[in-house]
């Protein structure tokens, strides 16, 4: 929803002015000066210098300024400029931007924004090229442009049937004076030729044979290898290190200590182990010796952060939203109540953190997969002594982002690293340093309770949402219950007495964005227990949410800013419930031993229903047969990818919900890899039938809204089926 | 340091690393052939699969002395070996998000091929749940397999 992700403070070399980098779901990441207030948005870049390259040899390439991870951006996005530019699909190149926040100011890709906030400008960008195209034709006929159009990268005037390719056109194009924005005709909808088309992804085939090429995968000549030994504990330190035998290690060129870096990007330092190859790194990793200050969370464990939700549950929160009076109720209404709790999850992304940089006197280079490329160039500039335009940085594919890929701690590690030894550095994280020493899901507890009246009817709502606050450890000045939120506060089911709390509690772990952030967090909360109270009711639970959504609102999240004006749709939000329910056979009987639960979630711009279809294992654990997934993202621009990018959401969400849990001994996580940690596998995944709605709303957000609901829904299906409610998260106990 | 030698997609290799070095790191680091990916270096994940002399291994977990004198295939030599058009039905079910683990799906699902030609659902799950795909990508894993199987457009 219409969070701003607001974290972090950062000063940036230049000038030494303080910018707050802001993260708002909607504006993307941008750089603002603290005192000015807001940036005036750029003006648009010529369009020939960001968006289209155009050849001579009448060859074009489309520059894709955001990060591709897996959710398909990098044929999404082009398919966008190339619909407005009048370019065949199957003639096109596409190719990654430079990280030139001049140039593309939203270099960031994360908050599911990337098509909804560059879906018009890049039409723009489209339709500005084509009309300076058009404009130089003209002019070089001699005729006027409005008996001119732009065909399959070919002007033609449509008097005489003569044309011109763009290839010789593009020169004197690109240095027309640029059309003012209300002068760009942009496409009627119903004149798409490729948005709305399922195009094929464009780097699909790389990945079926091996030339991919993600960050791991970077190769520079003269390149070590590094890994580092971090403390296990948060905020621990490097006491004193032997490193004798590490440097027998056949492979072995150095070993050094690299400082913490708290501010702004919390990397946690250690002994560095820079060789040859990656096993011999790593070998000489194990040769260390390190005694370690253990710092100041030594002594947290898990059991110790339930106590601590439990204890504060006791006593009211801060309050969000208050509607109506939720402790005056009618004596004859009955009370439920409810406690769901949840752990800190890993991202656990297939291919590790990784980054390459190259040392330079004045310029630096990096081969990054990241989700904010521009971030790590100003982080490793900051190491270097260098300014940020002298930090050259390379996206690379990800291997899976979910947002830990938006971090810049291994950035900054990679750059002490090199700096030190003066040589190119592949830093590799292995798998247990990736799930010990990630940025966690928080850990969350949620004390519900409600009332019904005599007819069955929801009065009151009281939710006490308890979390290990992002905001608390990015930016301790800002609001703890700001980024924990949504998909709560926001609550659409109409009941006049509502009271929505937050409690912060404090911990050593640190906590930031995993896919979907508060809203699937919040959603479990919510979309079980509003299904308690259906059955409380003995409603019906899809019948029971269609009345609670009446009458049609758009309702503005109230933990939301003023400017912000997202709005949540109830009529969207029934449509979605309806599909999903009508596809799944909802009502229906289903053979023995197998039910149905529902969940509806508004996130990201985007409306999702799932009904999951469960049977139980012999364990009593969910076995998820089929899940049907309704969604009205708004305008669909390439429907496979959709279809696909919600497949991945369930799959992520269900692996979360049925195994996901991160748990604290002794200050350290006690998981480090995937035997402790148990991901979904194959067997687990249950076949998916996706129904995106038609709609004619501007774009959504895709690549989270699909998350929240899976959780409550398996919860509410195993209701159905056994009587039990799985209010503790993972349901599979390990 | 000892000398290895084996075949590597057909090609004739020889290495000089010491011999518990994992056969991931010598065909990434030594030889350069990065298709092959690491995951979680304990035979958990599945992304690092190859075929030695025709099996699925992980080769993560197989140390560089125990492929002397035998057949590698990695994913990048995969063409030469397979007569299904595995890749291909990889591409038109649009199975890749962000890819990382491909190479170890196909991999694995090739060794299943060439023993299985035909194989069921549960056969599918049974031999590629250890292959861990983190973007969900294995419903559409499933129906590749079944396409380049001969099972039609794999839905079904």
């Amino acid at each position: 929803m219409a969070i701003t992700r607001r974290a972090f403070v950062s000063t940036v070399a230049s000038g030494g002015a303080a910018l707050v980098i802001g993260f708002s779901l909607r504006h993307d990441f941008m750089a603002s000066p603290a005192v000015a207030g807001p940036a005036p948005k750029p003006a648009p870049a010529n369009p020939f210098d960001a968006w289209v390259h155009v050849g001579e040899d009448n060859s074009v390439k489309l520059i894709v300024a955001k990060s591709e991870m897996g959710q398909g951006i990098k044929t999404t996005l082009p398919m966008i400029l190339a619909d407005e530019l009048e370019v065949d699909w199957q003639s096109v190149e596409i190719q990654q931007a430079e990280t030139r926040p001049d140039l593309y100011p939203h270099l960031g890709t994360g908050g599911s924004t990337s098509v909804r906030t560059t879906y018009m400008d890049l039409r723009r960008a489209g339709g500005t090229a084509r009309e300076m195209l058009i404009s130089a034709a003209a002019q070089k006929w001699g005729v006027d442009r409005a008996r001119c159009s732009a065909k399959n990268a070919t002007v033609i005037d449509n008097g005489t049937k003569r044309s011109l390719t763009y290839g010789e056109l593009a020169a004197a194009a690109s240095k027309l004076p640029m059309p003012a924005q209300d002068d760009v005709q942009l496409k009627a909808p119903k004149d798409f030729k490729i948005i709305g088309r399922s195009i094929p992804r464009v780097e699909i085939p790389s990945k079926t044979d091996g030339t991919a090429e993600f960050g791991l995968d970077a190769k520079v000549p003269g390149m070590l290898y590094a890994v580092i030994a971090r403390c296990p504990t948060f905020s621990g330190k490097v006491r004193s290190f032997d490193a004798t035998a590490t440097k027998a290690v056949p492979g072995v060129k150095d070993v050094f200590q690299i400082e913490a870096v708290a501010e702004d990007v919390h990397s946690a330092g250690g002994i560095a182990v820079v060789a040859d190859s990656t096993w011999a790194a790593m070998q000489g990793r194990r040769a260390l010796k390190i005694e370690w200050d253990r710092g100041p969370h030594a002594d947290e464990t898990s059991a110790s952060l339930a106590t601590a939700f439990e204890q504060r549950a006791k006593s009211p929160g801060t309050v969000v939203r208050n509607d109506g009076d939720v402790d005056k109720l009618p004596d004859n209404s009955t009370r439920i109540e409810a406690v769901y709790q949840l752990p800190f999850l890993a991202h656990a992304t297939m291919e590790p953190m990784n980054i390459t940089v190259a040392p330079g006197t004045d310029r630096w280079e990096s081969w990054a997969p990241t989700q904010s490329p521009d971030w790590v160039q100003r982080s490793i500039a900051k190491i270097a002594g260098v300014a940020p335009q002298h930090v050259i940085v390379h996206t690379l594919l990800s291997g899976g982002a979910f947002g830990r890929r938006y971090m810049a701690d291994f950035p900054v590690e990679a750059a002490q690293i090199a700096k030190i030894t003066g040589k190119p550095i592949k830093l590799v994280w292995t798998r247990e340093d990736d799930m010990t020493h990630d940025f966690y899901r928080p850990a969350a507890y949620h004390h519900m309770t409600a009332a019904l009246d005599s007819q069955g009817k929801p009065v009151a709502w009281r939710h006490h949402l308890l979390s290990t606050s992002i905001n608390a450890y990015w930016d301790p000045k800002a609001p703890p219950h700001k980024s924990e939120m949504d998909g709560a506060s926001g609550v659409p089911y109409n009941i006049p007495n509502l009271r929505i709390e937050h409690s912060n509690a404090p911990t050593g772990v640190p906590v930031a964005w995993w896919r979907s952030v508060a809203d699937a967090m919040n959603a479990f909360a919510v979309e079980s227990f509003i299904d308690e109270l259906a059955v409380a009711a003995k409603a019906d639970p899809v019948q029971f949410r269609l009345q609670l959504l009446e009458p049609a609102r758009m309702l503005k999240d109230p933990n939301a800013g003023p400017d912000d004006d997202e709005r949540l749709s109830t009529e969207r939000l029934k449509k979605v419930l309806q599909v999903a329910a009508e596809k799944s056979g909802w009502g229906k009987p289903l053979p023995k031993g197998r039910a149905r639960g529902v969940a509806c979630h508004h996130s990201f711009g985007s409306y999702v229903a799932q009904v999951a279809e469960v049977s139980a294992k012999s364990d009593g654990s969910p076995k998820v047969e089929r899940v049907f997934s309704a969604v009205d993202c708004g305008v669909v621009i390439n429907p496979n990818g959709a279809e696909a990018q919600s497949e991945g959401a369930i799959a992520y969400g269900l692996s979360a919900a049925l195994y996901g849990a991160i748990t604290i001994n002794n200050g350290a996580v006690e998981q480090t890899n995937f035997d402790g940690y148990q991901v979904l596998r194959m067997s687990d995944m249950p076949e998916v039938e996706v129904h995106l709605v038609p709609s004619g709303d501007d774009p959504g957000g895709l690549g989270e809204p699909g998350v929240p609901p899976i959780a409550p829904a398996v919860a509410n299906a195993m209701f159905a089926l056994t009587g039990k409610r799985f209010r503790k998260l993972p349901f599979v106990s390990s | 340091m000892a000398t290895t030698r084996f075949l590597l997609n057909r090609e004739p290799r020889e290495v000089d690393v010491s011999p518990e070095t994992p056969l991931l790191w010598v065909l990434r680091d030594t030889i350069g052939l990065t298709g092959t990916k690491y995951g979680c270096g304990m035979a958990l994940c599945g992304a690092c699969t190859v075929h030695v002399d025709g099996v699925a291994v992980r080769s993560c977990s197989t140390p560089i002395s125990k492929v002397e004198g035998k057949k590698v295939t990695t994913i990048e030599g995969l063409k030469q070996e397979v007569k299904v058009p595995l890749q291909q039905a990889w591409i038109d079910e649009q199975v890749p998000q962000c890819g990382y683990c491909q190479s170890g799906q196909i991999m694995a699902a090739a060794a299943l091929l060439a023993k299985t030609p035909h194989p069921t659902v549960e056969q599918i799950n049974d031999e590629m749940s250890g292959i861990i795909c983190r973007c969900g990508t294995y419903q559409r894993i499933r129906r590749a397999i079944q396409r380049a199987a001969g099972g039609g457009n794999g839905h079904h």
